[in-house]
């Protein structure tokens, strides 16, 4: 077997080091009802070639799926990953190290880390960013959580229906069992925002914050600085969710428009689709909240020779260290996808992000004008977007199904996650979407709306 | 942060330096180029109102391509991996991560496919993970797997919440979690996560958990027992089928913490055990990279009783063709977003591809072989922490030198400069001065006769010069540094001054 090196020579001598006759002899001590002795029902294993073989067959089977004609956003967004990013990440100095529990050899990882922090802390627009989550779905479930660990004596957190299904269902999922805490869900208005008479008829003492996406999955941009006042007069936290950050290459900050907390998913930023997974939680607050924060935290300090350096730091908020009072229950982080995020933002840099957001918004509203120009298709909601938004489409689902048929996938019919939401599909576009694709779809469109 | 260079003095360290990455470049610099624009002009102020738009992102660097490589590469240079020297971490299991699972995650058809692609139009990947689910299943002996959970302590919490919707569903939740003194920290975080008091079973003056102890601390208020087995210091719990009937008479769960899987592949099935739940770490057993810190995988096991309970979306199977459903109504609902961490489960399913049903338990009898080799070769000098016989990996104390005054931090940091990246120090917490070794199976006996000699040099210098290990390391990019100001005065970000 090719991973391990032991030749029958190696285990003899290591068996006689051991004083043992057999390596069966070191579980002899496993009571014999547990012993498995029928092999495991696996095939054989496979050679270099043969696995890529299979693998290739399967990754061939994704029939009629074309990058370049589908209009898929909803929480993952397919832009230009420069080679330079998967050369670094792939690095095996970065990819097979672990947490960086020994400074003294791991200051690349940390070093890594502490740019990362300061690139989201200035991306978010807050003071703090901690090392990374899984995704900007956990990550919001855990910024709910710290609202809770900050002002504890609240019980309920208001979440925008509006804020990504699947976002609110972790957030559900994580609450359940939680103490004390519930969630309430407020509507949207005609301009598909956070209805603000819902938001006053709702915060009260009881709220300890209130969650919106920005954008929302509408693509909608919420006024977070309205919401921030409310929630700050009813002493309540306000917290951020943004599952596109190529958006915050453009929109003003969430920190600037005054989010406590504000998480992103970070997929946008050098790491591939990968079909969901995995992806980068963006976790940061205010600095005053920051012993409150779940997740690893790098810091600056020296060494005994005054030589600048990075540790792990405020570790008395971890689960090694406070076990069942910890701020959470993570261990580490999504490391090697903070490493993408990081060479993706340094080489994109102050004027590549800006440039890449505007870029995102010059093609999607491209193709929005295109779209438009069948007739009965127009906006749900009239207020401005970044790179998606929600068309209202007559027989929505009949002519989404047409254009599959057609090689387009035209983004997804909203009715399956909204029911209340009828006709209409929720569409992207980006960087990667070219003139003649975008021109396309309107074609297409105006041939499948019958 | 303009740092002046250090040029090495007699018998210094050479080391290149690297500042920060926000001292690098000039302003107008630019390490990028989009796609050409073709799209007619349009007014950006009408797409877009400048009301909402920021400011310039005035802390973002501004450098060109060959900067951001040779910044990162020299990061690089900095770090101790598994794949430039052994790295020995306890409960890590820090195995070769095979070269091909990386090619095999960046295939176009698997690495660009958007999570929501029609299922008939992602049939390839929809197979693969239905396959890896039934190899998991066979591994470990249980009834239906979940892959969403994004890393181990995520599995766990997924785990526990499907432990306290069992019991809701029979009418109470219940009260408490029984954990081990010697469990992961993981542990105990992700119980009370969801909403369970810690109860703590104390563990033998052997290492081991006794049913008679497990019995007294179990009544109708206990939901489940969290169990490693093998359990923190490598030790196969021998009493495991009558505590998980302990368990069961009280009507409570099992999950097994199945960090230490690679110990038992081929050799016993935790679904055999009585292990009701379990997680997998792709990223330990499953040869996936470290990266770090994440990003891992924490697939959960389940047996057939809390398959209604399990996140969704699930995969199924329709005559010959496979989609998500969502049609669970006793489900916990989601964890994370999409269905996993799909890059990672395609490096798992590449590596049992590899290894074969025989592989693998090949693998589990070599790294129980490797753990016992280090454990024979140092167990004169250092003191075991248990005399049972152990598993994949090896725990000391502190007992043979602590009297010295040297301690196994020193220890760890002098290992570093014998080339040789520390074991997990300090825990588990039941062992004073815990020094916790898990070599993997895919180290070779020289590489082990080095380690084991290089601590045993350690030992002699313990007698000989103690005070040079209080200043170790002294091979490394910086010496000792200094936590207690890191986390008095907390500097988390870069800042404009420094930039300056």
């Amino acid at each position: 077997m090719r991973y391990i090196p032991h030749t029958e020579h190696d285990i003899q001598a290591m068996l006689a080091v051991l004083g043992v006759d057999s390596v069966e002899a070191l579980i002899r001590h496993l009571p014999e009802d547990l012993r498995q002795r029928a092999s495991l029902k696996l095939a054989p294993g496979l050679a270099e070639s043969e696995i890529s073989k299979r693998l290739t067959a399967l990754a061939e089977q994704q029939t009629g799926y074309s990058p370049e004609q589908s209009f898929l956003g909803a929480g993952a967004y397919p832009h230009l990953v420069p080679v330079v990013v998967d050369q670094m990440v792939q690095r095996a100095e970065f990819a097979t190290a672990y947490t960086p529990y020994q400074p003294e050899v791991s200051q690349g990882t940390l070093q890594v880390i502490f740019e990362f922090q300061s690139l989201v802390a200035s991306l978010l627009g807050l003071e703090v960013a901690n090392a990374s989550m899984y995704d900007g779905a956990s990550a919001s479930a855990e910024a709910v959580l710290m609202a809770k660990r900050i002002l504890p004596k609240r019980s309920r957190v208001l979440v925008a229906r509006s804020l990504h299904p699947q976002y609110r269902q972790v957030i559900q999922t994580y609450l359940d069992g939680f103490p004390g805490l519930s969630l309430v869900e407020l509507g949207w208005d005609e301009t598909g925002r956070l209805e603000p008479a819902a938001l006053a008829r709702h915060l009260d003492e009881r709220v300890c914050g209130v969650v919106v996406g920005y954008p929302n999955v509408f693509g909608v941009i919420e006024d977070i600085a309205a919401i921030g006042r409310s929630a700050r007069d009813a002493g309540a936290l306000t917290l951020s969710v943004t599952p596109e950050s190529v958006a915050l290459g453009i929109l003003k900050s969430p920190g600037e428009l005054g989010a406590d907390i504000a998480v992103a998913e970070g997929q946008s930023l050098g790491i591939p689709l990968s079909y969901g997974g995995p992806g980068l939680g963006l976790f940061a607050c205010r600095s005053r909240y920051v012993r409150n924060m779940p997740g690893r935290l790098v810091g600056e300090t020296v060494d005994q020779e005054g030589r600048s350096g990075f540790v792990l730091t405020l570790a008395t908020r971890e689960q090694h260290i406070r076990r069942e009072r910890a701020t959470s229950n993570i261990c580490t982080n999504h490391g090697l996808c903070a490493l993408a995020a990081t060479v993706f933002l340094c080489l994109l840099g102050k004027q590549g992000l800006r440039e890449l957001a505007l870029r995102n918004v010059k093609n999607s509203h491209y193709l929005a004008e295109a779209l438009q120009q069948t007739a009965g298709v127009q906006p749900r909601f009239p207020s401005p977007f970044f790179n998606e938004w929600v068309l209202t489409v007559p027989q929505a689902r009949q002519v989404w199904a047409r254009l599959k048929e057609r090689g387009v996938i035209a983004g997804i019919v909203l009715e399956d996650w909204y029911a209340d939401l009828r006709d209409c599909l929720l569409v992207c576009a980006t960087e990667l979407h070219t003139r003649e694709a975008i021109e396309r779809f309107g074609q297409q469109l105006r041939q499948a709306v019958v | 942060m303009k740092t002046p260079a250090r040029p090495p003095g007699p018998g210094k360290r050479t080391v290149l330096n690297e500042p920060l990455i926000s001292a690098r470049g000039s302003v107008g610099r630019v390490g990028y180029a989009l796609p050409r624009d073709d799209i007619p002009e349009r007014d950006q102020a009408r797409d877009l109102p400048a009301a909402l738009c920021r400011e310039a992102l005035d802390d973002f660097p501004e450098v060109s391509e060959g900067e951001v490589v040779r910044h990162f590469t020299r990061l690089s240079q900095w770090n101790m991996s598994a794949a430039t020297t052994l790295y020995p971490l306890g409960s890590c299991t820090m195995k070769y991560n095979p070269v091909v699972n990386e090619y095999m995650a960046r295939l176009p058809g698997l690495a660009q496919l958007h999570p929501l692609t029609p299922d008939d139009q992602a049939q390839g990947a929809l197979m693969l993970l239905a396959e890896l689910e039934r190899c998991l299943a066979e591994i470990s002996g249980m009834d239906a797997i979940s892959l969403q959970p994004a890393a181990g302590a995520q599995g766990e919490l997924t785990g526990m919440k499907l432990v306290r919707a069992y019991h809701q569903d029979r009418g109470t939740p219940r009260k408490k979690v029984l954990i081990p003194a010697s469990a992961h920290g993981t542990n105990p975080a992700s119980a009370a996560l969801c909403g369970y008091d810690v109860a703590q079973v104390a563990t033998g003056a052997d290492g081991l958990l006794s049913a008679d102890a497990v019995a007294s601390c179990t009544d109708a208020e206990v939901a489940a027992l969290m169990v490693t087995n093998p359990n923190t210091l490598g030790l196969f719990e021998r009493e495991i089928l009558r505590i998980t009937d302990v368990l069961h008479a009280h009507g409570a769960l099992v999950y097994m913490d199945g960090a230490n899987l690679n110990a038992l592949m081929g050799v016993a099935k935790p679904g055999h055990m009585g292990a009701d739940v379990i997680q997998f770490n792709l990223h330990k057993t499953f040869s996936t990279p470290h990266g770090g810190g994440g990003p891992g995988a924490g697939p959960v096991g389940v047996k057939k009783i809390l398959e209604p309970y399990l996140p969704i979306p699930r995969i199924v199977r329709q005559n010959d063709t496979w989609s998500w459903s969502d049609a669970a109504p006793k489900s916990i609902g989601r964890v994370r977003s999409f269905y996993g961490n799909f890059g990672i489960l395609v490096r798992a399913y590449a590596y049992i591809l590899a290894m074969g049903g025989d592989g693998l338990t090949h693998a589990t009898r070599m790294a129980i072989l490797n753990a016992n080799y280090l454990r024979k070769r140092l167990e004169s000098v250092y003191t075991l922490a248990t005399q049972e016989p152990c598993m994949h990996e090896c725990v000391f104390s502190d007992r043979s030198f602590h009297q010295t005054g040297v301690k196994t931090l020193d220890i760890a940091k002098r290992l570093l400069d014998y080339g040789f990246y520390a074991p997990t120090i300090y825990f588990p917490l039941v062992v004073s001065g815990a020094l916790m070794i898990e070599p993997t199976e895919t180290e070779t006996k020289e590489t082990l006769d080095e380690f084991a000699d290089a601590l045993l040099a350690i030992a002699q210098e313990i007698t000989d010069q103690p005070d040079l290990l209080k200043q170790a390391p002294f091979t490394t990019p910086v010496s000792r540094l200094d936590e207690t100001r890191a986390a008095r005065r907390p500097v988390l970000r870069w800042s404009r001054s420094q930039d300056s």
